[in-house]
């Protein structure tokens, strides 16, 4: 037996994203707005981030979540945690679970916001032995940060972008020796700046370039991690914790499960410039579209979302049709990813599989450049590649899809 | 109840001994532990049951059909496949009858269906059929392209193996049976022989096998080797002989995402053929999508690492079958070793004159003959014994309800009733598996609670799903430290 209820916009994530966008569609009155969060506690991911940085006073992450929690409590969404939306009964009805009970939500409008995980060894299909001492960033940080678990004594952290480096703080706070960095690029992912203190500063942690992880071994605890380099030399670290960083991918179990077009690249929901997915009423912001941008960028989105949710709710139009946006390689993936008509989208992000230098971003259809755009630097896989969108009023929505390249 | 993990041991001596807590050792103490007043000990060199090639298979329910007509195999996989479908659907063990196809890939392979079809005639199945390709394809409309036609058994069903090997071990503590788990027997001595000078003058002292572990001595009139990949060495020890030899025969295995599920529907089996043995595609009982495994012979009976080549060569054999798999998440890859000797049949010897009995060379069928195996045993064992040991007494096992792992019956997290009774069942811990706070709780406190959090994932799946503990990890490690870390129950 399910309770059966209704509210007018249920969002699905209470993480920078969706909190932004309850705030700001409970503040215009969009009716009832509810939030459900699988976890004990509102916030999502910068939840268990110590570092500053977050949000307009670059608070730390708990307080960031905190501060998004109250802002969307104070003008009247309800955000229930501990629920988790375990499926669909219908196009906007879900079904819930909780300590309460069992429930079957019917919104007027359904917001994702269920965010990005790292992709974890066994996705990545590291070989090896199957022993303890071996982590995600999300783990590691919630099991120092939010519970003040032992870890180990000498850790590898796989990756060398910003995550990588918050993992490396978070082990040295917990007092666990990090051994090295290992990337399969050329370079460090982050600043100059950041990259060198890392590796010249107290604890002095090298950064190995050009390898990847091709070994756990152990039984029991994690004894070591055999690196091969790009020439194919083997080297093994003694260590006894890993830690496999990045490779983010949407949370998209419940957009597949409900039928939700997802985009091949992001791998998240496919979505337009206003957020709106190929399932009416359906939408979808922050990092379960593109993993992963700032928490600031998918607050960002939850804040611009609003507005379109409401247009929803007022007229109930959903466009009929829309083109696709595709990345060609070495692009990986773009989003907005939809080009739906008389639909504006501010900037497109993008990610690369290879180092690129100064590229020229080329968008075309049926053969037909609609934009070209030198990006001024360097761009390295990981790092966020930003394309201008004043062309998307010249797509043929009755063409073909609408491809970006690298010229 | 005596489940017992460091220490010393008791002084007093057991009727019957099982070395080896898989999944037929585990079995076997079951049997006997239904035939009181034994005292019996369960003696496992690891620090949970099922924790070897038990806990790493394909999960398959087997109908014998491709079993040696006439082996012991062919017998005891067929009776146990009767006795285990009727013992699970008893105490809660998910099985789902899906069916298993054969498929034929290439004309010799087509060619050998009619004689695997003879076969399976031979062993007393009668349900199989061969079909055509295009009910194969309307029966899995996901195959990749090439599939001539198969034989369909639809009989085979895929088990959850870990719910099993707990069930019977749970079962045997509760009826009196001692686990003694991280004791592994590092040496053996002997009974005195009835032919030894000195032992009529003490009739009233009857010999005991003494078996030397970490944790000191345990002594025992009967022994009964059921120790996997390592029964040959235990037969060294006891006989200084033995009849065979296990070669670890490692295979690899790649679990895929839940959401690849509707892929397939029915276990897909290679056809055997004299250029060797492919890989099966299967759905499991919680949800997920199984390849694998490649058969690697090695002397090594530690070497359960997955390697770059072995998981390579899985894809590339899975593609053929399953190509849209390919494109899914990886949820887990582990790697079993299976107990595989030089001889074609299990090795189950009896060695009255030394009240020793080995159960050897338990192949991947053994999952499937377990309870077969066990009985087979307990009877090899009453002649063995004769009136040393009363083994006619009915057996009073109380039944044992296990908590269900499968998505084909309802789990907690989807019943209202059980929610509104216990809140903790609404409370989900583990997202991508959706385990409730309570059924990890229930395990921690359970007859036999895990040891580690890997026991605890094979008891409950928390930590098992597609993000390994990205988000639950560290909220799973508190529990189960919590908890007093290896279980309050101890």
């Amino acid at each position: 037996m399910r309770r059966q209820r209704h509210v007018d916009v249920l969002v699905v994530g209470a993480g920078p994203a969706g909190l932004a966008a309850a705030a700001r569609l409970s503040a215009s009155g969009a009716g009832t707005v509810e939030v459900l969060e699988r976890e004990a506690r509102a916030g999502g991911v910068p939840r268990h981030c110590r570092h500053r940085g977050f949000g307009r006073w670059g608070v730390t992450g708990p307080q960031y979540a905190e501060n998004l929690v109250e802002a969307a409590l104070g003008v009247g969404a309800a955000v229930r945690t501990g629920v988790t939306a375990t499926g669909w009964d219908g196009p906007l009805s879900l079904d819930t679970t909780g300590p309460h009970g069992l429930e079957r939500i019917t919104a007027r409008a359904v917001l994702l916001a269920t965010g990005a995980r790292e992709r974890p060894r066994t996705a990545r299909l590291v070989p090896g032995t199957r022993p303890a001492g071996v982590f995600t960033t999300g783990e590691l940080q919630q099991a120092i940060h939010l519970y003040g678990q032992e870890i180990g004594g000498r850790a590898v952290v796989v990756g060398a972008e910003p995550v990588s480096y918050e993992a490396l703080s978070a082990l040295r706070r917990a007092g666990v020796r990090v051994a090295a960095l290992v990337t399969e690029e050329t370079r460090a992912q982050v600043g100059r700046a950041r990259a060198t203190t890392a590796r010249l500063g107290i604890a002095g942690v090298p950064l190995v370039t050009g390898a990847v992880v091709a070994e756990l071994l152990g039984r029991g605890r994690l004894s070591g991690v055999r690196l091969r380099h790009h020439d194919g030399r083997q080297a093994v670290l003694a260590c006894d914790t890993v830690v496999f960083t990045g490779d983010f991918i949407p949370d998209h179990e419940l957009a597949r499960r409900g039928g939700v077009s997802l985009d091949p690249g992001t791998r998240g929901p496919a979505v337009d410039g206003s957020f709106r997915t190929a399932s009416p009423g359906i939408f979808a912001v922050g990092n379960g579209v593109h993993a992963a941008e700032p928490a600031r960028v998918a607050a960002g989105e939850g804040e611009r979302v609003a507005e379109s949710v409401g247009a929803w709710l007022e007229d109930a139009a959903w466009p009929a049709q829309a083109v696709s946006l595709l990345a060609d390689a070495p692009l990986r993936w773009v989003a907005p990813n939809r080009l739906a008509p008389n639909t504006p989208v501010p900037r497109f992000v993008l990610r690369t599989t290879e180092p690129l230098f100064r590229p020229v971003l080329e968008v075309t259809q049926n053969g037909r450049r609609l934009h070209s755009e030198r990006v001024r630097r360097r761009v390295l896989p990981n790092q966020g590649v930003y394309l201008a969108g004043g062309w998307v009023g010249g797509v043929d929505a009755e063409g073909e899809a609408v491809r970006v390249a690298v010229g | 109840m005596t489940v017992t993990t460091r220490g010393p041991l008791p002084s007093e001596p057991y009727d019957v001994t099982v070395v080896g807590a898989g999944v037929v050792g585990c079995a076997i103490a079951r049997e006997l532990a239904g035939h009181h007043p034994l005292r019996i000990a369960l003696v496992e060199a690891s620090g949970d049951v099922g924790d070897g090639t038990s806990k790493a298979n394909t999960a398959i329910l087997h109908t014998g059909f491709d079993a040696v007509p006439g082996s012991l195999e062919a017998r005891l996989v067929r009776e146990g496949r009767r006795l285990l479908a009727a013992y699970a659907a008893e105490s809660g063990i998910p099985v789902e009858p899906v069916g298993a196809l054969l498929v034929a890939w290439d004309e010799e392979q087509l060619a050998a269906l009619p004689s695997l079809l003879k076969k399976a005639e031979a062993n007393d199945y009668h349900e199989a059929r061969i079909i055509g390709a295009a009910e194969v394809r309307s029966g899995e409309p996901h195959l990749g392209e090439g599939a001539l036609g198969a034989l369909e058994v639809p009989g085979e069903s895929i088990i959850c193996p870990w719910t099993t090997t707990l069930a019977y071990a749970t079962q045997a503590v509760r009826a009196g049976v001692d686990l003694h788990l991280n004791c592994k027997v590092e040496e053996v001595s002997a009974p005195p022989q009835p032919d030894v000078p000195g032992h009529h003058e003490q009739p009233d002292i009857p010999g005991h096998h003494e078996l030397t572990t970490p944790r000191g001595v345990i002594r025992t009139r009967h022994l009964i080797n059921a120790a996997g990949l390592h029964a040959d060495a235990l037969d060294q020890l006891v006989l200084g002989r033995g009849e065979f030899t296990v070669t670890p025969r490692r295979g690899q295995l790649i679990v895929f995402d839940k959401l690849a599920r509707d892929l397939v529907n029915h276990i897909l089996l290679p056809v055997p053929t004299a250029l060797g043995k492919g890989v099966l595609v299967s759905p499991t009982v919680y949800g997920n999508v199984l390849l694998g495994p490649t058969a690697e012979d090695l002397d090594d009976k530690t070497a359960t690492a997955t390697t770059r080549d072995g998981l390579a060569g899985l894809r590339a054999k899975g593609r053929r079958i399953l190509p849209s798999l390919l494109d899914e998440e990886v949820t887990a890859v582990y790697a079993g070793l299976r107990a595989a000797t030089e001889h074609d049949d299990y090795q189950i010897h009896s060695t009255p004159e030394m009240r020793y009995i080995t159960v050897g060379g338990i192949r991947s069928t053994g999952l499937t003959a377990s309870m077969a195996i066990a009985e087979y045993v307990v009877g090899l064992l009453a002649d063995a014994a004769g009136p040393d040991l009363d083994l006619t007494v009915a057996g009073n096992l109380d039944p044992v309800r296990m908590p269900n792992l499968g998505e084909s019956f309802p789990r907690p997290y989807q019943r209202a009733d059980l929610i509104a009774t216990d809140s903790a069942y609404g409370s989900i811990v583990c997202h991508c598996e959706r385990v409730t706070r309570g059924e990890i709780r229930d395990a921690l406190i359970s007859t036999v609670p895990p040891g580690s959090l890997d026991g605890l994932r094979r008891r409950t799946r928390a930590r098992g799903g597609r993000c390994q503990g990205f988000y639950c990890g560290a909220a799973v490690r508190e529990l189960f430290e919590g908890w007093g870390g290896s279980g309050a129950a101890r």
